[in-house]
């Protein structure tokens, strides 16, 4: 009997320091077996991306692995940029978890090349120099490292057009013609009038935009120079242009032409089937959002039309592989034949996103898009791309359109003023850049 | 207490202990250290030294995006903070959502562990369906509230429009969302305090019920007069920690809308999502280690006050 309790107290002694070992042990190994490979070659080439590429809708996936057997391609999503880029930059702190492909935002890119290029793969190492001549130079040049290091290959860009329901359009005695609208809306005041005129007979309690949100953002896009100039100092306090986009915000607030939605949150995807706005400034990227979001009884319903003021860029994206991943060479070549004009051609074709191969720009030229009413896709938004300003990119561009867009929401929202909520702005962008 | 009474005597050992072998008088007296080691190796890794390099962190300029360049800022980072409007704004936040959330969970907590505490069918089934919410993950039920209190198309909102009131928007208006955002605490805590209250209520002697019932007090006068007397260091163990919790509540505001700033004006955003905002937000991880020794001492002087009050508060029924 003694004997036996003090096993059993040996035991649990024992076991005590077992446990204790084993936890420190848990904290102490890094986070592997991520992507298993098993036997004969057998490669999981993990991709990381945010908001929607379209590349699995796509069926480009799909191909890639009839096309390279062995080989499987694994896609984790988050919808909100913004979340996935704090997720990213924690992982890159952290070095571990990542993914073998990570997308980077075009507003996110100066921060890849300025500050961390040491993190990621030069990918000239793989021969990417060679794919130079295949985009648009801007595009290329934008994620070229300090010493020339190719960090990133582009994807798509976003030219910007602006899209609408034409049925809402027609019940508030709109005219519905993408040419005849193309000429009301050329100014952003001929825009701002029609939405008046909407409003006064609008269906239901339909709203003219989405949010004033999205009318900021997309009028900064036509812009060259936005929060940094050429010299990389930040000039958004003194920037003409952009307090122009803001007072032109601040005009549609007032005037009550907003759903006031939050864009990517919950109520405003339920917004897109409950009919709760009539137009929506759409980068080429949004237009594979709005087919997802809306669904089948959403076609023909919306229409796409030239950008009022001219042509901008919104967004637009990268590929790139981080010095952590596990499958360098594997992830380089899956994203060399993403970012091929072939592939961008289908891409554009099933899910709109606009390519940034040149090639693949006048390949797409004559494409239409049944759920758009038949809008020459190709055309609007080639033209938006081909006469879109090459933008000043800094390190901060994201986190500063963030801080105007929610001043803009306060006096969408709350009814805030104008000055109270610029101040608010200011604030909030000396917190973002410390 | 006294410390003046005598030691008690040993009691006689009824076993007498193996020969004393030198290891083992050893192993007795290190044994006790040995067996609170597991402990104190996880306190000292996930505890203390996290604590220590926080306060140093935050004597610098730290970024997330390059950590490696760490610049002395001494106190730079602190005087940051207090200039900084939006860190007031949070403060302020944290206090007001923390008395809207605690005052009326306790009070209902108080309140159902009353009911609780009578003889009724289904008891034990009342007592653990009470508990419910608090099994459920914040998460789950935060993004569920936040359907519920959907502007446009929640359900809240369209059962204040049965009864003829305009929608409200439970997200931007700023009394408005932080009744929002204490709904869900106040829904997942209830039932945890009502729990510890009704141990509470256990432990209180059935004879002064009696006694008081003979006196002739009702039922009322019996809860206010028996019941909470009886139940004073109890509520004094739920203020702690849900003032503990209020101080640091994140994950609520943080899920309503997703959004680290706690709303576009900050209408919601606690001190819990200013740190997140600044260390997660914004990379600025040396700005978030202030931000959190702020929060570390503020929680120690909440809870000192909360200790101070309660010891005068005795001292002076001793006194009587």
């Amino acid at each position: 009997m003694p004997i036996a309790r003090a096993a059993r107290r040996t035991a649990v002694r024992l076991g005590a320091v077992v446990l204790t070992g084993a936890l420190l042990a848990a904290c102490g190994s890094s986070t592997d077996g991520a992507s298993g490979d098993g036997a004969g070659g057998e490669v999981t080439v993990t991709v990381d991306l945010f908001g929607s590429f379209g590349y699995k809708e796509a069926g480009l996936y799909a191909e890639y692995e009839r096309l390279h057997p062995g080989v499987t391609v694994k896609q984790t999503d988050t919808e909100d940029e913004a979340d996935y880029w704090k997720s990213l930059q924690t992982r890159l702190a952290g070095g571990g978890g990542l993914a073998d492909v990570q997308g980077i935002e075009v507003g996110r890119i100066a921060s890849v090349t300025q500050q961390q290029a040491e993190r990621f793969e030069d990918l000239r190492k793989y021969g990417a120099e060679a794919l130079e001549n295949r985009f648009a130079p801007a595009k290329w040049a934008a994620a070229t490292g300090k010493g020339g290091e190719v960090l990133g290959l582009g994807t798509d860009v976003g030219p910007e057009a602006m899209c609408y329901r034409k049925d809402l359009f027609e019940q508030a005695g709109l005219p519905t013609d993408r040419e005849e609208l193309a000429k009301k809306w050329a100014t952003w005041d001929g825009y701002l009038e029609l939405g008046k005129r909407y409003k006064a007979k609008a269906p239901g309690r339909s709203a003219w935009i989405d949010s004033v949100g999205s009318l900021y953002s997309i009028m900064i896009g036509q812009e060259k120079e936005r929060y940094y100039d050429a010299s990389g100092k930040l000039i958004w306090e003194d920037n003409p242009a952009l307090r122009t986009a803001w007072d032109h915000a601040v005009e549609a607030a007032r005037g009550g032409l907003s759903a006031k939605l939050d864009q990517w949150s919950p109520q405003w995807n339920q917004a897109f089937a409950a009919g709760s706005f009539a137009t929506l400034p759409c980068p080429a990227w949004m237009l594979g959002y709005i087919k997802g979001q809306a669904g089948e009884a959403g076609k023909g319903r919306w229409d796409v039309a030239a950008l009022p003021g001219g042509a901008g860029n919104w967004g637009g994206s990268y590929l790139t592989v981080p010095r952590a991943a596990k499958h360098k060479k594997e992830a380089y070549e899956l994203i060399e034949w993403l970012t091929a004009p072939e592939q961008q051609t289908r891409l554009f074709e099933k899910q709109g996103n606009f390519p940034s191969a040149t090639g693949a720009i006048d390949e797409v030229a004559g494409a239409k898009d049944p759920f758009f009413s038949g809008a020459p896709i190709g055309k609007i938004f080639g033209d938006a791309a081909k006469a879109a300003p090459v933008q000043v990119l800094g390190v901060h561009d994201q986190n500063i359109a963030q801080q105007i867009t929610n001043a803009l929401s306060e006096v969408e929202r709350k009814g805030t003023s104008p000055e109270e909520a610029w101040s608010n702005a200011r604030k909030g962008v000396e917190n973002t850049i410390d | 207490m006294t410390l003046t009474a005598p030691p008690a005597p040993a009691v006689p050992r009824t076993v007498p202990p193996a020969p004393p072998g030198a290891a083992r008088r050893a192993w007795r007296t290190v044994s006790p250290y040995a067996y609170l080691a597991p402990f104190f190796t996880l306190f000292v890794a996930f505890g203390l030294f996290p604590l220590l390099y926080t306060a140093f962190v935050s004597l610098y300029r730290v970024e997330l995006q390059t950590p490696g360049d760490m610049e002395w800022r001494g106190l730079g980072n602190y005087t940051a903070l207090l200039r900084d409007a939006y860190f007031w704004v949070s403060l302020r936040n944290t206090f007001t959502i923390g008395v809207l959330s605690t005052v009326p969970q306790l009070v209902m907590a108080l309140g159902l562990a009353h009911l609780l505490n009578h003889r009724m069918r289904g008891r034990t089934f009342l007592r653990t369906a009470v508990l419910l919410p608090y099994a459920t993950s914040v998460a789950a039920a935060t993004l569920v509230f936040a359907q519920l209190f959907g502007r446009d198309f929640g359900l809240i909102n369209y059962v204040l429009g049965l009864v003829g009131i305009d929608p409200v928007d439970w997200q931007n208006g700023t009394v408005a969302s932080q009744i929002a955002v204490s709904t869900v605490v106040i829904w997942r805590w209830t039932g945890y305090n009502t729990l510890i209250y009704l141990a509470g209520m256990q432990s209180v002697p059935v004879e002064l019920y009696e006694a008081a019932a003979m006196d002739g007090a009702s039922r009322w006068r019996q809860f206010f007069h028996v019941t909470l007397p009886g139940l004073r260091p109890t509520i004094l163990f739920t203020v702690v920690v849900s003032t503990i919790g209020a101080t640091q509540l994140f994950g609520e505001p943080l899920l309503l809308e997703g959004s680290v700033s706690g709303g576009i004006s900050h209408q919601y955003q606690t001190l819990g999502l200013y740190l997140y905002e600044q260390g997660w937000g914004f990379f600025h991880l040396g700005r978030a280690a202030a931000v959190a020794w702020v929060m570390f001492l503020l929680i120690l002087v909440l809870v000192g006050l909360n200790a101070l009050i309660a010891r005068r508060r005795s001292r002076k029924e001793a006194g009587r």
